[in-house]
Order: structure tokens, then sequence, then C-alpha cells
């Protein structure tokens, strides 16, 4: 049993349970010389649609935010502690991100404000919008959509866009390799396509042999991860953007992986016509226990009127968005885009420039290659690629007899106050285990890591493992009884 | 450290990449700066735009200014909520998650509903999905929009509609009232359609006072009734499942978040069917129990095969990353004002808006307001004889920032105006409001 941690157990009742009636936290503000020269607030409600009960919580100021922060104690977090999830790219936020998009000049912005009324925020959009082309080697990027996979969906469209534009509606189909990320066909399939699976070979690289097997005048386009999941660079992408680029698709680059590429190689080199980026991994927008995120969409040339509107525009030195373009696929958001967002990723951006952002990648490999070769090479052998480097991330097996090694692993180095890495991905690798530490780890707590698993596998092997997780503020969860949810709710 | 790993450089690990497609120079984008340097910049940036404080905020159209409390932000601040990412390792990330289930709950109580997701990017995307899981559940193809629901949702709507092969028909709405026509309704409505999207308050911020009927006439073809929400009106206005509604979605935006200007926002999701719940796209948060305690709590995601890490290309949405910060904030906002300060805020809401209405009627040249319809915290207006984007533009330079100009497609011509007054704006703010309009018009 290692020492050192215990993550805060708070008994924390629901708040419904906390409610005492007539309580009120925060009163809203209300103008006296309004309220009392006015009709009855409800009386302005048509009778038949009044409502008639609510019932909300009501509790006291001091009580929901005990309520939140003790909820928050018992929520693992980057700033509390190593957290190497594979392909999620879990790296450190920089506060003074936090501090700048907390301005009321940020906050309080109307996304339908004349442009005259913004140029600032939409100079630094634009900004962005360069330094995400060159980062990329795309001609023009959209910053309107919200996450990785609304960028995918973005981009899928925009390839049925342009196939449809050329009169080739029999292009029904998009090749996405076993090694993808879950999206990647989600989005494809939400678009429309059927989903065409080409395999990667033994090395875990996709061969351009197999892609040209697949793809035919049916072919739309490949959606295509690079490096991949494996944390491998694909060696043939620009072969594979040739075969399908020879068969009339268009490639699609997901960008999740882009923290390895920095200063070191370009989609838009690659051959890839249409890409997204994930702000919130590569350009440290905080992940907020889930999103908030921002996914930009990036095009070539030839792609880029297909990009989903708003664009930014500059005319006479002025800023402004464009939502007039004939041939975009459309707005997937309501507004502009998550702009709070994209101002914490121009933050970072300037605060690294050219030279940190090469750095950035030369040392989120360094670090992967490094926790990887300290692994226990005999309990952690990695399936694919043997002898090549990883770049951001490495993909391990769990060695056993029996399946269940590798949740038993991320259980385990729980307890060491450290998070699990991504289990059970990509799909192609039995006990996986995905881990991307970041260049935000010191040496230290990358050697840490890499003895906390190494004893975790002793154990295991041993027998000697045993019932984890117990110091995380709950023990292992019932999943048989999660997976069979009676209500999602509380009624009360 | 390259030791360990095997290389005698760092470039050594990069060496995989095909030369001809390595980057052989530098990026040309500008070097790094001090913290404090980029703090300056970026700031001197932003202070160049015309906002709230020194400036006034009347728009909505979506969006909306309220005023988000101290306490909520304190909370989203906390680095632990975050830092963190999606709570794949439950055990971990309890905090996360029953903040989560919380919020699930309180919108299902705000709503009406049974199972409401963990959020969606915002309320047009959320809009989007509704319409393809109507379809999905259905098997139709064919779905009827208010033509008096927001044109931009309506537009994103489109976007995610069309690939999965959904026509979309407006429905027209009544020039007087700016409610919509229920015989219009009943003429378009057939058994091909899948579902019926309109939203309430609309556009103009007008109360659809016959929501029932629409619900009913959209169920009488087995077609099913999606409403889309500010969810601030649900404090006096009528919540949609107890008119019947199947599915809601909304702007979760003034429960606690800033404008942003545009984002992050929160896309609300939620089913009155439980058997529902298994069609809807994004994150789920369910009560479990740790397994050495059955009679204990704990809480994880739940329904996870309908996900794109699990289902592929078969899930229900492509969803991964949402807007879980945002559910937090809103779930803090409400408990926070809790029942009796939410309905006191839809009292000053509604009793502002009515008093600014009344105000600026009596601005010279000004029919307000332009719908005969109740209505919560927004209202057109019109101009007997000036352009409403020469009059927006004019009144932004004095700081005001007002009266949007109603997009030509709802055919109410070039002088039509929307104003959101919330309980942020004073009766002296309301007078200034008043003056900047006298004086652009």
């Amino acid at each position: 049993m290692p020492e050192g941690f215990q993550q805060a157990k708070w008994k924390e009742p629901l708040l419904s349970e906390l409610s005492r009636a007539g309580r009120v936290g925060t009163t809203p503000p209300s103008d006296r010389a309004i309220m009392e020269g006015s009709p009855e607030p409800a009386s302005l409600v048509p009778k038949s649609m009044r409502r008639e009960a609510l019932k909300l919580p009501e509790l006291s100021e001091l009580q929901v935010l005990r309520h939140f922060n003790r909820l928050s104690q018992m929520n693992f977090s980057v700033e509390l502690g190593m957290y190497p999830l594979g392909s999620c790219t879990m790296k450190y936020n920089p506060k003074v991100s936090e501090m700048i998009a907390g301005s009321d000049s940020m906050k309080q912005a109307h996304p339908l404000q004349p442009a005259e009324t913004v140029q600032g925020l939409l100079s630094i959009l634009s900004d962005l919008e360069g330094f995400l082309s060159e980062i990329t080697g795309m001609s023009r990027f959209s910053l309107t959509t919200a996450a990785g996979a609304q960028g995918e969906f973005a981009g899928v469209l925009m390839i049925r866009k342009y196939h449809s534009a050329r009169g080739e509606h029999d292009r029904d189909e998009i090749i996405v390799p076993d090694s993808a990320h879950g999206t990647n066909p989600a989005s494809a399939a939400m678009a429309g396509f059927k989903v065409v699976k080409v395999p990667s070979d033994s090395r875990g690289q996709v061969r351009a042999q197999a892609v040209k097997e697949v793809a035919s005048d049916r072919t739309a386009g490949m959606m295509f991860t690079v490096p991949n999941t494996l944390g491998l660079f694909e060696q043939e992408a620009a072969e594979v953007s040739e075969a399908v680029h020879g068969a009339g698709g268009l490639m699609y680059y997901d960008g999740a992986n882009m923290n390895a590429l920095l200063g070191r190689a370009r989609p838009g080199d690659m051959g890839f016509d249409v890409m997204h980026l994930n702000l919130h991994k590569t350009f440290a927008t905080p992940h907020g226990g889930g999103g908030p995120g921002a996914g930009p969409v990036g095009a070539s040339e030839r792609l880029a009127k297909y990009l989903p509107v708003p664009l930014l525009s500059r005319k006479d030195g002025t800023y402004s968005l464009d939502y007039d373009l004939p041939d975009s696929i459309g707005p997937l958001k309501g507004f502009v885009g998550n702009s709070a967002v994209l101002l914490r990723a121009y933050v970072y951006i300037r605060l690294l420039g050219a030279s940190g952002l090469a750095d950035v990648s030369s040392l989120a490999v360094l670090a992967a290659n490094y926790l990887w070769k300290s692994l226990d090479q005999e309990g952690f052998p990695v399936s694919h690629g043997k002898g090549l480097h990883r770049k951001h991330e490495a993909v391990v097996s769990v060695k056993g007899e029996l399946p269940g090694n590798a949740m038993k692993v991320a259980k385990a180095i729980l307890d060491y106050g450290m998070h699990a890495p991504t289990a059970y991905f990509p799909l192609i690798v039995s006990e996986a285990l995905m881990i991307e530490p970041t260049e935000s780890e010191p040496l230290e707590v990358l050697d840490e890591y890499a003895s906390a698993m190494n004893r975790i596998y002793g154990e295991i092997k041993r027998g000697a493992l045993g019932k984890a997780p117990s110091r995380t503020s709950v023990g292992k969860i019932d999943e048989v009884k999660a997976s069979h949810p009676l209500t999602l709710r509380v009624h009360w | 450290m390259l030791k360990r790993v095997g290389a005698a450089s760092v470039d050594e690990l990069f060496s995989d990449i095909p030369p001809e497609i390595r980057l052989k120079r530098k990026l040309r984008i500008p070097e790094g700066e001090s913290e404090y340097g980029v703090k300056r910049e970026v700031q001197a940036k932003l202070a160049t735009n015309t906002t709230p404080p020194s400036a006034l905020c009347f728009l909505g159209g979506g969006v909306w200014p309220h005023y988000v409390p101290a306490a909520v932000e304190s909370i989203t601040a906390r680095q632990e909520f975050y830092t963190s990412y999606t709570p794949y390792q439950a055990e971990m990330s309890q905090g996360m998650l029953q903040a989560l289930f919380e919020y699930q709950s309180i919108m299902c109580d705000l709503l009406g509903m049974e199972a409401c997701n963990g959020s969606l990017y915002d309320w047009a995307s959320a809009a989007g999905e509704a319409v393809r899981m109507a379809s999905r559940v259905t098997g139709r193809k064919r779905a009827l929009v208010a033509g008096n629901a927001g044109l931009r949702r309506r537009a994103v709507i489109q976007t995610y509609a069309e690939p999965a092969g959904v026509r979309l028909e407006d429905v027209k709405f009544d020039a007087d009232s700016g409610v919509l026509d229920v015989d219009d309704l009943r003429r378009k409505m057939s058994d091909d359609v899948a579902c019926l999207y309109f939203e309430n308050p609309n556009y103009f911020g007008v109360i659809e006072e016959e929501a029932e009927e629409l619900v009913s006439v959209a169920h009488g073809a087995g077609a099913m009734a999606l409403v889309g929400v500010d969810p601030i009106s649900l404090s006096l206005v009528k919540e949609p499942g107890a008119y019947g509604a199947d599915v809601v979605v909304g702007e979760g935006q003034p429960l606690g978040i800033a404008m942003n200007y545009g984002g992050p926002h929160l896309g609300i999701f939620a089913v009155k069917d439980m058997k529902l719940a298994r069609n809807m796209p994004g994150r789920l948060i369910g009560v479990t129990s740790p397994v050495d305690d059955p009679d204990g709590r704990a809480f994880s995601m739940v329904l996870q095969a309908r996900e794109q890490h699990i289902r592929r290309e078969a899930a229900t949405s492509n969803v991964c990353t949402n807007e879980s910060l945002m559910a937090v904030a809103a779930a803090s906002y409400l408990s926070l004002l809790g029942k009796e300060g939410f309905r006191r805020l839809g009292e000053a809401v509604i009793s502002n808006s009515h008093f600014a209405a009344k105000r600026l009627s009596k601005v010279r040249g000004v029919a307000s307001p332009l719908f005969s319809g109740a209505f919560f915290k927004e209202f057109a207006i019109s101009y007997r004889d000036s352009d409403a984007a020469s009059v927006f533009g004019r009144m932004a330079k004095s700081g005001v920032l007002g009266g949007f100009p109603v997009e030509k497609s709802f055919g109410l011509g070039k002088e039509a105006a929307l104003f959101c007054v919330t309980e942020v704006h004073s009766s002296a703010d309301i007078e200034r409001l008043a003056e900047a309009l006298e004086a652009a018009l």
C-alpha cells in the first residue's frame, strides 16, 4: 500500500438534501422605483402559461460554497498531480490566461454587438487564426467550433460539400484507420458517410498499400491522426495522402495529437486538406472537467471556402465577422465560437512564441519516451512499433494470463495520488494503457510515476496487489449497477 | 533522460518523420514574451472593447446580460474543477460527477423533464442534436421549425439535420401577436413529420400562449414536440414538461455564465421519457455505489454504450468534450438563488422589461412593443422612419448596445429592432437607453 496520499472523503449530501424552506443564498438586484410602479409581475404572464410550482434547493451562500468546495476536494486535477491521460494532453494551464479571460472587457462582450465596438478582441482572434495557420500549414481557420468533435463534424461536412459541388454524389465513404479516436467514425457517420476501416500493420502504421486497397471512386476522404493513437508518427503519411488524393478523395487531419509536432512538421505539408486542433489540449486551455474546449477547423486553399461561418475578415484596417460566405457549410454554433477559450490559446502562444512552442513538442516527446523506457519492459510491453521512438504518448499492453490487468493498474495507481493513463484504448491493443505525460512534468515526477507502475506490476505478478483504489474519495465503483440506471435525477 | 531513451539527441526522437515533410525553418510567429508583457498587451487590446460596466448592454437573442454572483465565479475558479477532465476514473472524480449529477437533477426540476444530459456546446447545437434524435426515434425525415425561432439557431439546425436527410420546413407566425400560427402548423403537420421545434419565449421574447395546443397538434400526428427555452423565463412561465414537451433544449448561459463574446456557453438537452435517455447525445451521470458498500452512494458516467468512444460510427452523437464547467456554474447559480431568489429574479426581469418597453414607447417615432403578445425579457420595437441597422450603430457609438436589427427574413421590415432588459438594468439605465435612442433616431 503506497503512503502519503489520501483524497478528501466528505460524505457530502445532495443539494436537495441540504435544502431548507425559505433560505436564499443570493438575492438578485431589483429596482424599487420600477417594482413599486409595476403591475403584479405574474399578471404579465398569460394565465394558462404561469408557472405553478417551482422546486429549487434552498441554501445559504456559505452552504452552497461549502458544498461545492467539498466536492472540488473530491476531484483530482492537473494542479494536484500527474494526469497522463493519453490523447487528452493534460498539460499545465497558465494562470495568467484565467486572469486575462476574467476581464470585464472579455466577459461582458456580447456576440451581437457591432464589430466596431470589439476591434480589440477581433484583432486577437484574427492574430490567433494567423498563428494556427502558420503552425499547421493551413490556409485559413474557422474558430467557431466548440470542441474537437465539432471540428471533425465540420471537416467531414466540408468534404461532403466539396464533392457535391463537383457533382460527385456517389462519394459516400470515409476511410478511418482501426487505431482512430472514436470521434472520427462517429463524426463521419453524423455527416452521412459510410465508414470504411483500414487496418494498421504490426508496426502500428497505416500503409499506403492498405489504403489503396480500400480507396475507390466511392471514397470521399480519409480521417487520419498523426502521430496516431499509438504515439507513433505515420511514416507513410505523405504516401497515404497521395493514395487518397489519387482516388479523388480528400485528407482530414485529426489534430488531437498536435502536441508532438509543433515546429517540427505541419499537416499542410503532409498533404492534408482539412483539419481541426484541440485548443484545450495542445494550446493549454483548461479542460474544465469535460469542457469547455475549442476545436477550430482549418483548411487548405481549395477547401477554405467551405469553412463554417463566421470567418474573420479585415477591410481597411477594420475587423469583422463574415457570415455571408455562399459556399460555407453553414454555422455549427449559435454565435461566434468559444471566444474566451480562444483568448486563452492566444495568450499561451504569445507567452511561448515560436521557440517556446517547438520546445513544448521536444519536451513532450522526450518525456513520453523517457517514461515509457522507465517502465518494466517485461510487464508493460508495446504491441506495435517495437524499436520506434514514440511521439507525445506511449501505449503499452499490461502483461497477464487473464484479462483485466490494465484496469487493475489504472485503479491501483490512483492510490499514489496520480491519475491513471487512458485505459483500454486504442481498441487494437489488448489491455492497453495509453500514457501521455506532456511537457509539464518535472523529471522526478516521471520517475515517481514509472516506479509506481512498476511496483504495481510486481504486485500483480506476485498476486500481492491489494484492493484498489482505497485512498480515493470512494472505493471501486460498481459498474454493473451504474450501467442499469433507473433514474438520472433526484425526485424530492 | 536521453540515455535512458537511447537517443543521442532530442532531434533523433523526430528522425522518423520523413525529411521531405519536416519543417526546416522556424515557425513564423513572434517570439514569446514575459507573463507581464503578454498580460499588458492583451489587456490593452481588450480594453478597447465597448462593454459594461462603462457601456450598457441591452442585447439578447440567445445570449443575455445577467448578473453572475461572486460565489459562482469562486466555485468555477476552483482549479480542482477547471483543470480536471472528463471523469473517466470515477473513484478519483466524485466531485465533478456529483456536481454534474446535481446539475442534471436541478435542470429536470426546472424544465419538468426526467433526464438531462451533462451539457452540450450551446442552445443551437443542442437544437440540432434534438432534431436528429427525433428523426432517429420516429424514423421520419421532415421537421417543422417555428418561423419565430432564432434565425441563427435555425441555421445551425439546418447544418446538423441536412446530412441526416431531414428536411426542414418553417411554420408561420402571426405578425400582430408574434406567436406561432396554429392553423399553419395544422396545415403542415402530417404523419411524416418527425418533430415540431419551437421556442418559448420565442425570438421576439413573446410567450407562446398556445404552447399546449402546439404540442398536442404535433402529438396528434405522432411527431415529437421539441421546445427551446431561456431557462430564466421558467421562474414565471410554465415549464415545458407541464405542457407535454418531449425534449427541451435551451441556452444555459444566463445561469451564472458570462456572455464571453459567444462562448463558452451551455447547451441544455433534456427528455421527458426516461426511455429516450438511451437515444440521447452527450454524457450522462448516474448514481451507483462502491462495490464494497452496496448501500453507499457514488456517482459515475452511465449509458456510455451510446457514446462515440464505445459505439464509434453507431453512436448517438460524436460529442466528447462538452461544457461541464458551465454545468457546474449553472448548478451553483440555481442553488444560490434557490426557489425564492429565482422567482424574485424573474419578477425583476419581467418588470424591468415592461417598464423599458413602456418608456421606449414615449420616444418619438417609436412603436413599442411591436407585438401584442405577452413578453418576458425581450421585445421588438419598430421605428417609424429609421433603419434599425443605422440606429443600432449610432447608439453603440454612445456606449449603449441595444436594438439589434431584426433579420430581414422575418419579413418585419428594416425598422424592427430587438431589446433585452434584465435584472441588471436600473431605471436610470433605462432612462439612458431612451435618451440614446431618441438621439440616434
